[in-house]
């Protein structure tokens, strides 16, 4: 992709920026493939390595900490839930239907009006050379320390607010996965 | 960052709204089916405490320092504006839901909690003054409207609405999502501020035009703007009715807060990109809104295109933010908008009693009859809706009309005259009905929780139509600063 290409061209050089664009490939290939196999099994495996293959590309932009987060709750917490719902839901309703629905033609012919222009724009964008900083995802207020560190500090002070609202977010998506997923509700009282 | 003591109390509104929410759910342990309506009373409680804060946030002078909490929240006048009228719709959805949900078998405690919390994104959404506190508030305001949509579970509409809404607000949020992220990854700043700072007109580049597009593709989908639309008559059809009178206003008025603020606070040099495809949409809208509108027979069908229509006309303030009649227009309207719209969604639930449908236009013949002060009250609101005086949709259209002559959309403020004009021909479809038609004589049960939304939407849409001067004044001091 060209935004992946143009991303790897700026900041990444050398081993990491061919590292870089296999990763991205690789991404965009399984993420295909989620859509594409009509084994709901098969799927969530295309998802699980998926998802590895983004914290591949976060540890190599030394991201460590958001690397490991998406390992252990991305490729851990949620793929198992994905798993117990395949597990529960009959796996085999899912394999008689078609991968794409009848729109795909259309799609098809969208799919270039909308990629053609985006590759040329990002393809041509001349990105601002930002001074390569090996510190930068390590650094708070001038003091190296470490990657877990600078991303708390940015999480419990600069982003302090939105961190908050999103505890709220995922108090209601569990109040919401309740009322919705109880059996009944005729038998309340 | 540092945090002062006062602003926990600039947050105050937002953390006991919170709180409501939460005392709202644990409380539904204690109280049985047979008790519902306690719930209406106490969230009505909670929000009035709310309003009372609120009303105590608005006179503190370190409101004037600018965003608080590393630039992630601002409480000026634009904000204070949105969150009251944030619970303006959260009061009548309250009042409205009373009878109905009572009604329905299920229970009670978490669907006000929802609507609660619904609210709270919805006053972070006012406040946000950064793009992450804004794109997470919008999530949380999101996340609970599509619980709210499929809440019937036993009904097959409901959960399809539910779904519907939830696939396609998903991928509308990725749309959104996408586009603050090329415009965070091309200049490294979140701070509408800071953005209005970086991009002063000058380093206009192809990619962050991209951004923007894609920003507002995400916006227009959330305030359900011609062709952004599809998913509104299905949700609207679909969900409980009290909930989707409140889709109609809260949502929408939320989502026009964070749009006005985005594109007036960060990006109003791009006007030359966004100016001319936000007018196309706006002509698409009104149009379409309209004129898919006289071929419903469903009412809350037709209300579902009627507010697609009225997003339209909103988006002509948007168009003009420069001039004096633009942003405060926009306000206006949208004021006058929630107060006349839910009044008309309230008269449909107040039919929807107990074995007694209000799906079709046929079902409002002969509400005269059967209920004068009723039938009287929807004409007003139908009135308002359609835009004539002496009616609050008056003067707000009088406004944004006003705005795209002086921004030079002179043809659009012809196609909205127009468009309104065939309005006309649906809303008095229903007012037909009222009156020159004879229908069941069958009593309707009163509910003094859903009359009393009815008053306050109908005094509310009166007093601005006939004497709008004090309220105009105060909207005018809401028009957004540029800190």
């Amino acid at each position: 992709m060209g935004a992946a290409e143009a991303a790897g061209s700026a900041l990444l050089t050398g081993v990491a920026g061919w590292l870089f664009v296999g990763f991205a490939l690789l991404i965009l290939g399984t993420a295909i493939a989620v859509v594409w196999s009509k084994n709901p099994v098969h799927s969530a495996l295309f998802l699980l390595a998926s998802f590895l293959l983004v914290a591949c590309v976060f540890i190599l932009e030394e991201a460590e900490f958001v690397g490991a987060v998406q390992i252990l709750v991305y490729a851990g917490g949620i793929m198992v839930l994905f798993l117990f719902v395949i597990m529960l839901v009959h796996q085999r309703t899912a394999a008689g239907t078609p991968a794409f629905q009848h729109q795909w033609d259309i799609a098809l012919l969208l799919l270039p009006v909308f990629l053609i222009p985006f590759l040329y724009i990002l393809g041509t964008e001349k990105f601002t050379d930002i001074a390569r900083n090996p510190d930068a995802f390590r650094a708070v207020a001038g003091r190296v320390i470490g990657n877990t560190e600078a991303v708390s500090w940015l999480m419990f002070r600069d982003y302090l607010l939105p961190f908050e609202v999103a505890s709220v977010f995922l108090l209601v998506a569990m109040i919401g996965a309740v009322v919705l997923g109880k059996r009944s509700f005729e038998k309340v009282d | 960052m540092k945090v002062q003591a006062t602003d926990w109390l600039l947050l105050s509104p937002e953390l006991f709204l919170t709180a409501a929410g939460m005392i709202l759910l644990a409380s539904s342990v204690f109280v049985g089916k047979a008790k519902e309506e306690l719930f209406g009373f106490l969230s009505v409680l909670m929000l009035g405490i709310t309003g009372v804060l609120l009303v105590f946030v608005s006179t503190m002078p370190e409101r004037a320092h600018g965003p608080i909490l590393g630039g992630m929240f601002v409480v000026d006048n634009f904000a204070l504006f949105f969150k009251f009228l944030v619970l303006l719709a959260m009061v009548l959805t309250v009042l409205a839901s009373v009878r109905f949900v009572g009604e329905a078998p299920y229970p009670g405690g978490e669907y006000y909690a929802l609507v609660v919390f619904s609210g709270v994104g919805m006053f972070f959404m006012a406040s946000g003054s950064n793009l992450i506190s804004i794109y997470v508030a919008l999530e949380l305001m999101a996340l609970a409207s599509y619980v709210l949509a499929g809440y019937f579970k036993g009904e097959i509409k409901s959960t399809e609405a539910a779904l519907k809404y939830f696939i396609l607000g998903a991928f509308s949020s990725a749309v959104l999502l996408y586009g603050l992220s090329l415009v965070y990854g091309l200049g490294g700043k979140m701070g509408l501020a800071d953005l209005a700072r970086l991009y002063t007109g000058t380093q206009r580049t192809n990619a962050i035009a991209l951004g923007i597009l894609m920003i507002l593709a995400g916006l227009l989908f959330k305030i359900a703007a011609v062709p952004f639309h599809l998913w509104t008559p299905d949700v609207y059809e679909g969900s409980p009715t009290p909930v989707t009178a409140f889709f109609s206003v809260g949502p929408k008025v939320a989502a026009y807060a964070i749009f006005a603020r985005i594109f007036y606070v960060a990006f109003p040099k791009f006007q030359a990109d966004w100016g001319l495809i936000v007018a196309l949409v706006a002509a698409a809208t009104m149009i379409w809104g309209n004129l898919a509108a006289l071929l419903q027979t469903n009412v809350k069908r037709m209300f579902a295109y009627s507010s697609i229509a009225h997003a339209g006309y909103a988006l002509l303030g948007v168009l003009g933010f420069q001039t004096k009649f633009g942003m405060w227009g926009v306000l206006v309207y949208l004021l006058a908008y929630t107060l006349m719209n839910f009044g008309a969604f309230a008269l449909i639930i107040f039919l929807e009693a107990k074995g007694y449908a209000a799906e079709s236009v046929s079902d409002f013949d002969g509400l005269a009859k059967r209920n004068m002060p009723a039938a009287v009250v929807m004409l007003l609101f139908l009135l308002s809706l359609a835009g004539i005086p002496p009616t609050a949709g008056f003067i707000g259209k009088y406004y944004l009309f006003t705005a795209a002559m002086d921004a030079g959309y002179a043809w659009l403020a012809i196609i909205a005259v127009l468009a309104s004009a065939v309005s006309l021909f649906y809303y008095f479809r229903i007012a037909a009905a009222m009156f020159f038609t004879d229908g069941v004589s069958a009593k309707i049960p009163v509910s003094y929780a859903l009359t009393a939304a009815v008053i306050i939407c109908a005094v509310g849409t009166l007093v601005i139509g006939v004497a709008p001067e004090s309220v105009l004044d105060v909207l005018h001091r809401c028009v957004p600063s540029k800190y």
